[in-house]
């Protein structure tokens, strides 16, 4: 798998180098023709985590943007307007990431979402603690976090 | 094109901001203050950066700002999370219409370690990691 990143990288440089203009959009495009050509090549083989694995790192990025998002949103009109609409309340959260790694990713991008806050992680690492603004329902957060964010980062990085 | 982009782009950035100082005024207590301000500021101030790295057409700048912006986003949850856990050890009140509070007793006073409470005295979080990890086996 990380042959084939390599390789994709390299023939991104090359049209780089054929085109002559070092522009990031270029090395974008650069980096999708070389993909293309890569799943071309590639189509018998057995080992095609890569190809599956680049569209759901890209589906998940846009996935997270949109949550971001709507969560701001709601944020700011609940700043502007006079009334507070706030639950807040901090919740326990069983993980399902594993490693180091995993629970890093999730943690920052829970935290980055308007509204959770991680306040700790227990020390054998399988509880988290977040501090939610809009909180109907425990239950119902967790299962939402597990079955969105949790679910869709797992599968685009494992 | 490009300059509505960067319009837009840099409105809502700026917005995000502001949302995030008026936020600092206006939210009762300091848990909801912190959440608030470093999420809209990160946003705020990425979007802004994304707009230089878009408006200049030199590979250094676009460098530079793509660079800011993923430091940016690896190190402010992490400073917002090490400000909380110091504010909730040291007994900093939430607001009290909170509904809310599982992690109230989770804390060893002497040595600030938190045991894992998640096996033994919630029937439930134990029945659902059962199910969680038989359906790990499955896959």
């Amino acid at each position: 798998m990380i042959k084939q990143f390599l390789m994709n990288l390299l023939l991104s440089f090359i049209w780089v180098a054929l085109t002559g203009s070092m522009y990031y959009t270029n090395f974008v495009f650069g980096f999708m023709i070389g993909f293309g050509i890569l799943w071309i090549m590639n189509r018998n083989d057995t080992d095609r985590r890569y190809f599956n694995k680049v569209p759901r790192i890209i589906s998940f990025i846009f996935y997270f943007l949109y949550e971001m998002i709507k969560a701001n949103v709601q944020v700011a009109y609940d700043v502007m307007t006079p009334k507070y609409f706030m639950r807040p309340g901090i919740v326990k959260y069983p993980l399902n990431a594993k490693t180091e790694m995993e629970i890093n990713l999730l943690s920052t991008m829970i935290s980055l979402t308007p509204g959770t806050l991680i306040l700790d992680i227990s020390e054998d690492k399988k509880t988290m603690y977040i501090h939610v603004m809009y909180l109907q329902d425990p239950e119902k957060f967790v299962r939402d976090t597990k079955s969105g964010l949790e679910r869709r980062l797992l599968e685009a990085i494992r | 094109m490009i300059d509505l982009l960067i319009a837009i782009l840099s409105t809502i950035g700026a917005l995000a901001i502001f949302f995030a100082s008026l936020g600092i005024l206006r939210m009762p207590d300091f848990y909801l203050r912190l959440s608030v301000t470093v999420k809209a500021a990160t946003l705020g101030v990425g979007l802004l950066l994304l707009c230089a790295a878009i408006l200049f057409p030199d590979i250094s700048v676009t460098t530079k700002a793509f660079a800011i912006i993923f430091f940016l986003i690896i190190t402010s949850p992490i400073a917002a999370h090490m400000i909380g856990r110091a504010a909730y050890f040291t007994g900093t009140p939430l607001w009290k219409e909170t509904i809310i509070d599982e992690l109230s007793g989770k804390y060893d006073k002497e040595t600030h370690e938190l045991k894992n409470e998640c096996q033994t005295d919630d029937p439930i979080s134990v029945e659902k990691e059962q199910i969680a990890d038989s359906e790990d086996e499955t896959k």
